[in-house]
């Protein structure tokens, strides 16, 4: 369902991922890099990405890891969920990141590397570049 | 969402730029769980305030809003770094201490209760059936909606404290009547606790919000803190109904294999170098209980217990902590195994536990292999 937790307007490339995240423990606060081995994600920093991920998971602590990512500069510049939860949803309307979710038909068309324009005053937020 | 004039006072900024980050972050809260409405709530639960999870930016975060923010609501919080008792035996830097001591300073000054306890459920009366709460704590959110009669969101450090300078909490699904529609089947025959922490985090995998598991027999305490420790750290899901469930729901089977799957997740090694029991914390009723089990017995290695600073006084004056220490255990209050700076991989390869959320942890944040084993396997395996 299309919904607009924090309010922005940027424009990038994404970085998708098809496994959930748990910001609390897999993603370094100093480099904003994926640590879990098992992650899709592994090793890749979310820095200055449009992050499309399912949804957050794990510990709510990890609306810190949100802010403090933002704080450190290495954080995505905005991100789209198919589900929003309660730790990604918090952490990014107190690091200010634009947080929208989408339908199921629109996460699963938007893929990795394309670089789109995200503008959550508009009733259709994404365009294609 | 619908919001009374006093509320929308409050997020245009004409009750400070604290309020109106508090209504700010309970608005985005409502949105993202379908809220009509901001409800009134009688006590919350915060999380974000071990150092090590919070880092620099929580800490300066909330140096900056003890200024003026004060809690309106009984608000208790989770466990920190380390035990300020005992510390010098760990050799954690000063930056890390003294940070750490500014954020219990700056939740104090704002009125927070210095509980430092993930299982407020033990530690605290339980308010009557049907209270609204604010649990940010995973373990203890999923424990008050399951077991407590309590409703509460899973909420974020930053939701439940929105809630603790407000009062309020947006009106969302787990506070309403919720149906789930999983179900998973409990088929492990005499399960222990590590079975049920297995089957939490296998049920918080695959559940939305909530889960019916059905084929559990009666829970002791432990095994059922186990399960909620397990389920808040693999997922979403933030309650469980015993029971089959509507007969549409979609039926699950945790069975040996599924067991043996987790397991081979979290069990990454052999023989730890130290064994932690904790995390949840362990109450009065499991340490007394691990009290039983050490007599004339002790520990081949070091075993860290955790436990809430309220359960440690009541342990000296029993004298459960004399028994504990001669036993080889160190006992830990105001913090847990969860993210614990205690622990470094340049010091320990393995680490032993019976917690699958501490295991997880271990793993993923301090670097260690993991060895997981039920409370009387360590028991027979590493004692004497």
């Amino acid at each position: 369902m299309n919904k607009v937790l924090v309010a922005g307007k940027v424009s990038g490339t994404i970085l998708k991922s098809k496994d959930s995240i748990n910001f609390l423990g897999t993603v370094d606060k100093k480099t904003g890099v994926i640590s879990d081995k098992n992650h899709d994600l592994y090793d890749k920093s979310l820095k200055n990405f449009i992050l499309v991920f399912p949804s957050g998971v794990g510990s709510s602590v990890g609306a810190y890891t949100i802010y403090s990512i933002k704080s450190n500069n290495v954080a995505p510049i905005a991100m789209i969920c198919q589900k929003a939860d309660l730790t990604v949803a918090t952490g990014c309307a107190l690091a200010n990141i634009p947080l929208i979710t989408i339908s199921n038909e629109e996460f699963f068309s938007l893929e990795d590397g394309m670089k789109i324009s995200l503008d959550t005053e508009n009733s259709n937020p994404i365009h294609h570049q | 969402m619908e919001l009374t004039k006093q509320e929308e006072s409050a997020l245009k900024g004409e009750q400070g730029e604290t309020m109106q980050m508090a209504y700010r972050i309970l608005v985005a809260t409502g949105e993202a769980t379908d809220a009509d409405k901001l409800i009134p709530i009688k006590w919350t639960h915060l999380s974000g305030v071990n150092y090590n999870t919070i880092g620099d930016a929580g800490e300066e975060f909330l140096s900056s809003i003890s200024k003026d923010a004060r809690v309106k609501v009984k608000t208790t919080l989770n466990p920190m770094g380390f035990d300020i008792d005992n510390v010098s035996n760990y050799g954690l830097d000063e930056n890390f201490i003294s940070k750490q001591l500014s954020i219990k300073n700056s939740y104090e000054t704002m009125g927070v209760i210095p509980s430092f306890s993930c299982i407020p459920y033990e530690i605290y009366e339980i308010p009557k059936e049907g209270t609204q709460v604010a649990f940010a704590e995973s373990n203890a959110a999923i424990h008050a909606n399951s077991y407590d009669g309590l409703k509460t969101n899973k909420e974020s450090a930053f939701s439940a404290l929105a809630s603790a300078l407000t009062g309020k909490s947006p009106y969302s699904s787990l506070r309403k009547e919720d149906t789930p529609n999983i179900t998973i089947n409990m088929k492990i025959k005499n399960p222990d606790e590590l079975s049920y922490g297995m089957l939490g985090f296998f049920a918080g995998k695959v559940g939305d919000s909530s889960v019916n598991i059905s084929g559990l027999s009666d829970m002791d305490n432990r095994q059922c803190k186990a399960m909620c420790g397990g389920m808040g750290t693999s997922g979403t899901c933030a309650k469980f109904i015993f029971g089959d469930g509507d007969s549409n729901n979609e039926k699950i089977d945790f069975d040996e294999k599924a067991l043996q799957n987790v397991h081979d997740e979290l069990n990454t090694a052999e023989n730890g170098d130290i064994i932690t029991l904790g995390s949840p914390q362990l109450g009065l009723e499991e340490i007394t209980e691990l009290t039983e089990k050490l007599k004339g017995r002790s520990f081949k290695k070091k075993c860290m217990v955790f436990t809430p600073r309220t359960v440690k006084t009541q342990m000296q004056k029993l004298g459960y902590t004399n028994e504990l220490e001669r036993a080889g255990c160190e006992i830990l209050s105001d913090c847990c195994t969860c993210l614990t700076p205690l622990i470094n991989k340049d010091d320990v390869d393995v680490v032993t536990t019976n917690s699958i959320k501490g295991a997880f942890y271990l793993k993923n944040s301090n670097g260690v292999g993991v060895n997981l084993k039920s409370l009387s396997q360590i028991i027979e395996d590493e004692t004497k």
